[in-house]
């Protein structure tokens, strides 16, 4: 095994297009119980922990611009009320040790359905930005995701960043599992409503191959809510709104639920989600 | 650009400090974690070796100041790094008051994950001073305990509020290491 410790970010895109084999490691709870299981040896690791550029995060055109190596911890810290829906999901992950160490950049390169920080991406129409030695490129979060633990990356890019526009609305996240902490979800569901542009964004966790987004559920629900009156919306669009997002999951039966199980908490997620993120913007969402 | 590799030999080399005394190994597998360098290299056998995958907290250790589980963390990553374990929170033959506390809550059984509580303790107490019950769920969720059903853990970690709120000298001492390097 080869070992790499760039200390900026010049050197680790040159790394990297040297060697375009080398897993990025950061808080190394993905990379490193791969390695102490032996279910993967990887050729060459690169500690991106010393990258100063990825810890960092600014606002950019309207736009939060945070880098790939910002923890969970920092995230619920200091981004809290720019992202909450990120946030709750930040506080969702593992335990104090695992979010000091996570990042989001991680849960991007392993593009796990089961990632934490994924679903809220998804609804707040997050991009992601990827570099290599010949430029910087950003990718749709909805196109990021190619299949299950692959992503748009190439083998010479890291990913650098992630953008979000601070929240314009309530943002909800939750998640089903059989403990409050140190859970990979069974499901999950993450809702952020757009006041501005009044429109909803969702996305869905560990109910599919990737991360989903529910497009067909984000319109409908987007045409039936009052945003100029406020008032609640219709049980009727409720309950379709929940139909929707569970018809956009994709989930399979394994070991930790049904896909069955998973459609119909997915319905209950999203109805209680839209609710609560409603209740929100009327009583408090200047 | 990387870590100095020795000639003739595979691995590399870390120079930190753990428990505020300069510690090197030479030589170190590049996928070999802290814990590993911890237990097997410098001979530090309180930070536990059981889940290897961030599950159970037992090798729960600062880096840095920060709480985190040894084993996620590779070798070559502590390479200049400050490093706190178990052994450097209580002075010699003198108890931290959370090792205290434990003692006399009765927190402690077969008592393979103290240790890792013991530190997971003192990095909530360090942020909060009188924690709620469910700061202390939260605080020690990455924690597993097999025996004691957390009960008295609890207990322990409150009684241990008290002891480091009334001795802010052995608090002081406690804290003394964590945070350099930051």
């Amino acid at each position: 095994m080869e070992f790499l410790q760039p200390s900026s970010l010049h050197e680790a895109l040159e790394m990297k297009a040297a060697h375009p084999e080398a897993v990025p490691i950061a808080g190394g709870t993905d990379v490193m119980v791969e390695i102490n299981l032996d279910h993967r040896r990887p050729e060459t690791v690169m500690d991106v922990t010393r990258v100063r550029e990825l810890a960092e995060w600014a606002t950019e055109d309207g736009f939060v611009r945070i880098g790939a190596g910002v923890t969970y911890t920092r995230l619920v810290d200091e981004l809290g009320d720019r992202m909450p829906g990120l946030a709750m999901a930040s506080r969702t992950v593992g335990s104090p040790q695992i979010r000091n160490r996570g990042t989001v950049g991680g849960n991007l390169g392993t593009a796990s359905p089961a990632g934490d920080a994924l679903p809220p991406l998804l609804a707040a129409g997050a991009t992601v930005e990827l570099a290599s030695k010949s430029g910087t490129r950003r990718v749709d979060v909805r196109e990021f995701f190619t299949g299950p633990k692959r992503n748009a990356a190439r083998k010479d890019e890291l990913i650098t960043a992630f953008l979000v526009a601070p929240a314009a609305g309530p943002e909800t996240f939750s998640k089903v599992g059989t403990r409050n902490a140190m859970v990979i979800a069974v499901c999950s569901f993450a809702l952020a409503l757009d006041a501005a542009r009044r429109r909803v964004g969702t996305g869905i966790g560990s109910a599919g191959p990737t991360p989903l987004a529910a497009s067909d559920a984000e319109r409908f629900i987007a045409g039936e809510l009052d945003w100029e009156g406020r008032k609640p919306p219709a049980d009727a669009a409720v309950r379709r709104f929940g139909e929707l997002v569970a018809a956009a999951a994709k989930p399979i039966d394994d070991v930790r639920g049904t896909a069955a199980y998973r459609r119909h908490a997915l319905a209950v997620m999203a109805r209680r989600s839209l609710e609560w993120a409603w209740h929100d913007y009327r009583v408090g969402w200047a | 650009m990387g870590l100095a590799r020795l000639p003739g030999r595979l691995g590399v080399k870390i120079a930190c400090t753990v428990n505020g005394v300069a510690r090197e190994a030479e030589g170190v597998w590049e996928g070999e974690s802290l814990l590993y360098v911890l237990r097997e290299r410098f001979g530090l056998y309180g930070s536990k070796n059981a889940c290897e995958q961030g599950e159970c907290g037992s090798c729960s250790v600062f880096l840095d100041g920060v709480l985190a589980c040894a084993c996620l963390v590779l070798g070559g990553q502590a390479d200049g790094r400050a490093i706190v374990t178990v052994e450097g929170l209580a002075r010699p033959q003198e108890l931290h008051p959370v090792q205290q506390a434990f003692l006399e809550a009765g927190a402690v059984q077969c008592g393979f994950c103290t240790p890792g509580l013991v530190v997971a303790t003192h990095d909530l107490l360090q942020r909060v001073r009188r924690p709620s019950e469910a700061q202390i769920r939260e605080a020690l969720a990455g924690n597993i305990c097999r025996c004691t059903g957390y009960a008295k853990i609890i207990d322990a970690v409150n009684l241990a509020a008290g002891l480091v709120e009334r001795s802010p000298r052995t608090r002081a001492a406690g804290s003394e290491f964590v945070g350099k390097g930051q």
